[in-house]
């Protein structure tokens, strides 16, 4: 694809270059825009296959996933267990399964398979090449 | 510490429509937000009442609804309080509850049917429900309350979470604590602190503990337990005066002692908070007064839970409060609209203290012909005792040991006959007999106490289905309370299952995702020539589906059958191993450098030491495996401290090969028989970093007198004497404790070395995923295990000691490698952002 069509506003993720300090922000973050604000937090190859990172998608903290399949998926960055780091999951088609405690939650609907509170998933897609994240 | 227990995440709000007259739903409205009133809405809901009812509930806590009864686990640093919640704020949002937490109802006005907040709204109702509660009492002392009617810092009564937390949170810079009250909740409450290193004093005014619940000579046996556990007991004494102006500084009792302490915790007793229904004119004698609907004087409103008065009796305890839930959610749905509630007979089963309690009816006889059967041994802490009146049972006390309170409870609860030797009722006086109890227990005996399940729920629920004792568990919400009950559960469900539980044929698999046990795995791997994770499941899954449960140990596995031909994929990793290091609760990590056999210099330390400043570690410490932890460091400073240590990793991170422990040994202790340390240190060289289905912890001591643990290691090793080693495999002293069985003796450290690596391997290749040493052992048998490697009864041991050298081969420092170029993009970026960590404590 050549010279993509952005729908999106800039990436906004600060903090995330190795070793600065993070902000003082509290988990998750403020309250997210009304709905379905489209923001490019950044390239596809910066998600390995199978594996998740941590993004800041206009003042949310997200965690993206790109599936061994290739399809992306977006959740809150927190686990509403215990606040566990979800980008440090790991992931099958069906599930994330969060590092600390192994709860999972279902890409589909957000929902715990193991009777925690549900995640956030939110839309996402890719544009030329960059992950576009609805918040 | 703010947090909202069981809260939506900031800035988070929900939507709520105003109160919307075309509603036609008539307006249910329940005041308080405890374990009565939120059980009351989740049985209204379950009874199709969202369809009936918008249902509004206050509760003056800003918490969702939480296990008020797990607060004793949670201040005993037991339980974590995310763990005890049981309806967020998410909970009443998705069931479209209004929940007004943090807001206090001041009164109702029952003419116009109006809640009167504490914010100053005013909420119409047709339906009211008052569900408050009790609050601690504090008895009138001298000086325990400030000018302003507030509590003297320090001073704390234990009811809610916010209490709890300021108590734990105070365990931190006190050093003295006195409990006032020698019931449930003050021994709990001594225990908890006591455990948090505090030196603690009980006084309680009545002349034996837990006076309420058991017969003087039982409240002796429980006092001696307690002061076992290092608790000072002070008994028929009052406290009359709080010392301390700006905090509290001791007690005075009334024969004149002083009592010094910095933290005072007031458990004197529960009192029903009656003030809105006072104010409001309801009938209040102690509670407020209830008819046989949990309904007050007036037609629309009802009280449950601890705050009502039902013919004459207040009850401080969670069973009563849920069957008052159930009745009045049978009425107001109409369900059952004649539904009574005819009072509870409240059979308690507790642990205080560490101790197990039991009681139900009374404590002692009452009537010159009242049978009275005590067994007593102090020694053991164990106290029984049953009253029989006319041939039926009126009462029993089972104080340290209840085993048989199950058979107990149903005498009590149905008039059942009795055995004619009483002490039957007692003891045990043949094997199997306790097998018969759970056959004979009628149908509807209860064995949840806190959510009123039956035998007969449990039966029905396995039945139904459910293969487990978590299913069943799940399914009925058996021993999700209180959890006392839960080995009475899986009494049950295995007798109802009668044998048959369903054979599980997962349970063969060495991981869930790929239906193999290990063995046929293990030959489909090698005869596909699959070298990576996703290779394995493309080939062998059912589908050729991935399962995220089920990677970290085919990774584990592979590395282990390919060595360096393994074809490594970052998300086959759990994230300890992708970062080589362990994760925290707050998402930070621990570092653990390799320091072999617990041996270092003061070059290491002084790296250690600069290293530690320099990231600004939260704790440094020592640990159990005798090296040094950074905890509490960033994900992305890992890569730099690693090169600035300049140190292998220690692998505390990985289910693998850990440490070897050892002692001072010959050179140095006048005791040693050989050189426990060098020989730790060679150990330790060859088999570092090598991975297997679980941890593995080594130990070599210089003598029998083991100061390293060696007889409770994976493999542990014993000089004896005359240049001869005992090789000891399958101990353990973790979760579980055994220790190890001899494998053999041997003649030097050479052999040591050899018969370690064979052991480990032939562990290595035939245990499940995660199963450690301590159950393979017994499970493979030690005859078996002699044959192998000691016999070579299965011709294996040169093809074993092959496999161990390629894996030995294989070794590389992963902090050497991963620290220079990240393995994939981000290795090491942060995973939560917007997150200031390390939140852990910085010490
Ligand atoms: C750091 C240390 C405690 C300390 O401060 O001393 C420790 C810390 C942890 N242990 Fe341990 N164990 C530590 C020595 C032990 C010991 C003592 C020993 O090694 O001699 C034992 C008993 C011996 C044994 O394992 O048989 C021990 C038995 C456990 C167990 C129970 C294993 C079992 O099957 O019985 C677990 C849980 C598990 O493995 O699932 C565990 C799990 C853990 C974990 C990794 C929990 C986790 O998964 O996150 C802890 C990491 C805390 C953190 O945030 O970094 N730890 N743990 C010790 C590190 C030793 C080292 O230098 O490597
Ligand atoms: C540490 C501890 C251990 C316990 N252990 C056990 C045990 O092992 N077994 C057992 O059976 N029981 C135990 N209990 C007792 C058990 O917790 C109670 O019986 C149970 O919580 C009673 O439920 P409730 O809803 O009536 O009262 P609560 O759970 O106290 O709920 C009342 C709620 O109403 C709120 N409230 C009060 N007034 C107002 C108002 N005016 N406006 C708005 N909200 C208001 C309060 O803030 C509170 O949140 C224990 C209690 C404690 C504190
Ligand atoms: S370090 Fe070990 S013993 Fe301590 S809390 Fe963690 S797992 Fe439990
Ligand atoms: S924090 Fe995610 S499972 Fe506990």
């Amino acid at each position: 694809m050549s010279a993509p069509h952005l729908e999106a506003a800039r990436p906004t993720t600060p903090g995330t270059d190795p070793g600065s300090p993070a902000t003082d922000v509290r988990t998750p973050g403020p309250a997210p825009a009304l709905r379905g604000e489209a923001y490019a937090v950044g390239r596809v190859e910066e998600v390995p296959p199978g594996e998740g990172r941590a993004f800041v998608a206009g003042g949310v903290q997200v965690a993206v996933f790109r599936l061994r399949d290739g399809s992306l998926h977006a959740t809150q960055a927190a686990c509403p267990h215990a606040g566990g780091p979800l980008a440090d999951g790991q992931t099958d088609v069906n599930v994330l399964v969060c590092p600390l405690h192994l709860y999972a939650y279902r890409w589909s609907d957000g929902a715990s398979t193991s009777g925690a509170a549900p995640i956030r998933v939110y839309p996402v897609h890719e544009s030329g090449g960059e992950i576009v994240v609805e918040v | 510490m703010t947090a909202v227990l069981g809260g939506r995440p900031e800035g988070l709000t929900s939507l709520h429509l105003d109160d919307d007259d075309t509603d036609a739903r008539s307006r249910l409205v329940v005041v308080g937000n405890g374990m009565a009133g939120a059980r009351l809405v989740e049985e209204v809901l379950e009874r199709g009442g969202g369809d009936q009812f918008r249902i509004t509930v206050f509760g003056d806590e800003p918490h969702g609804n939480y296990n008020r009864i797990m607060l004793s686990p949670v201040l005993a640093g037991e339980s974590h309080e995310d763990d005890i919640v049981l309806n967020s704020h998410d909970w009443y949002a998705d069931n479209g509850v209004h929940l007004r937490a943090g807001v206090r109802v001041e009164r109702i006005d029952t003419a116009a049917k109006t809640v009167l907040g504490s914010d100053g709204s005013v909420t119409p109702y047709d339906h009211l429900v008052l569900a408050t509660g009790s609050y601690s009492f504090i008895p009138p002392m001298t000086g325990v309350r400030r000018e302003d009617g507030s509590l003297l810092p320090g001073v704390f009564g234990f009811r809610t979470i916010d209490e709890t937390r300021a108590m734990l949170e105070a365990t931190g810079r006190c050093r003295r604590a006195v409990v006032m009250g020698g019931g449930l909740l003050g021994l709990e409450a001594a225990r908890a602190l006591q455990g948090h290193g505090l030196q603690v004093d009980l006084v309680h005014a009545m002349p034996h503990l837990m006076n309420a619940q058991l017969d003087a000579e039982a409240g002796a046996i429980l006092k001696r337990s307690v002061e076992s556990l290092g608790i000072a007991v002070h008994l028929d004494v009052l406290a009359t005066e709080v010392l301390g102006t700006e905090h509290v500084e001791g007690v005075v009792l009334k024969d004149g002692r002083r009592l010094d302490c910095d933290l005072l915790v007031v458990a004197a007793g529960v009192r029903p908070h009656t003030d809105v229904a006072v104010l409001s004119g309801l009938e209040v004698e102690r509670g407020v007064v209830v008819d046989d609907q949990l309904r007050t004087d007036d037609p629309d409103v009802y009280a449950i839970g601890e705050c009502a008065q039902h013919r004459g009796s207040v009850y401080g305890l969670v069973q009563p409060a849920w069957e008052h839930a159930k009745v009045l959610a049978d009425v107001l749905t109409g369900t059952d609209p004649d539904a009574e509630y005819h009072g509870s007979r409240t059979a308690t089963k507790l642990k205080v203290a560490g101790v197990d309690v039991a009681t139900m009816g009374v404590t002692t006889p009452e009537r010159d012909d009242d049978e009275f059967l005590v067994i007593s041994e102090p020694k053991r802490g164990v106290h029984l005792s049953v009253v029989i009146r006319d041939d039926v049972l009126i009462g029993a006390t089972l104080l340290g040991d209840t085993r048989k309170v199950a058979y107990l409870t149903q005498a009590f609860d149905r008039g059942a006959p009795l055995p004619e030797e009483r002490i039957r009722l007692l003891v045990d006086l043949s094997d199997g007999a306790e097998e018969v109890g759970v056959a004979e227990m009628p149908a509807d005996s209860q064995v949840c106490n806190c959510n009123g399940v039956s035998k007969g729920d449990i039966c029905g629920a396995v039945a139904g289905g459910c293969g487990s004792v978590g299913a069943v568990m799940d399914a009925t919400r058996a021993g999700k309370g209180c959890g006392s009950c839960k080995s009475l559960v899986k009494q049950i469900v295995e007798w109802a299952a009668d044998g048959d539980l369903t054979e599980d044929p997962a349970a063969s698999y060495y991981v869930p995702g790929v239906p193999m046990p290990k063995p046929e795995l293990v030959r489909a791997i090698r005869e596909h020539d699959l070298r990576s994770v996703s290779a394995v499941f493309a080939t062998l899954a059912p589908g050729g589906q991935e399962d995220a449960r089920s990677k970290m140990g085919l990774t584990s596995l592979l590395k282990m059958l390919w060595g360096v031909d393994f074809v490594p994929e970052k998300d086959g990793e759990f994230i300890n191993d992708r970062v080589h290091a362990n994760i925290q609760r707050d998402g930070t990590f621990s570092v653990v450098p390799q320091m072999k056999g617990g041996v270092t210099t003061p070059a290491q330390l002084r790296r250690i030491a600069e290293v530690a400043e320099k990231y600004e570690v939260p704790m440094v410490k020592v640990t159990g495996g005798q090296r040094i932890d950074l905890l509490g460091v960033r994900k992305e400073d890992l890569p730099r401290m690693w090169d600035d240590l300049g140190m292998p990793s220690g692998y505390a991170y990985g289910k693998s090969f850990r440490t070897v422990k050892t002692c001072v040994g010959s050179d140095f202790c006048r005791f040693g028989l050989g050189d426990s340390t060098q020989l730790g240190i060679d150990l330790e060289t060859r088999f570092q970093g090598i991975e297997g289905p679980a941890k593995m912890k080594l130990a070599v001591v210089g003598c029998p007198r083991n100061c390293a643990e060696a007889y409770v290691k994976d493999v542990g090793v014993v000089a004896v004497g005359n240049g001869k080693w005992e090789v000891y495999v399958g101990g353990a002293a973790g979760a579980t404790v055994r220790k190890g069985d001899l494998l053999a003796t041997v003649d030097s450290p050479e052999e040591v070395l050899r018969l370690t690596g064979r052991f480990l391997q032939y562990y290595r290749e035939n245990a499940n995923w995660l199963e450690r040493t301590y159950d393979f052992v017994p499970r493979v048998g030690l005859e078996r295990i002699r044959s192998v490697l000691l016999e070579d009864s299965e011709g294996i041991v040169a093809e074993l000691d092959a496999n161990m050298q390629r894996s030995v081969d294989a070794y590389t420092d992963p902090w050497g490698q991963d620290g220079k170029e990240p393995a994939t993009p981000g290795q090491f970026r942060t995973a939560l952002p917007l997150v200031a960590l390390p939140k852990v404590p910085v010490r």
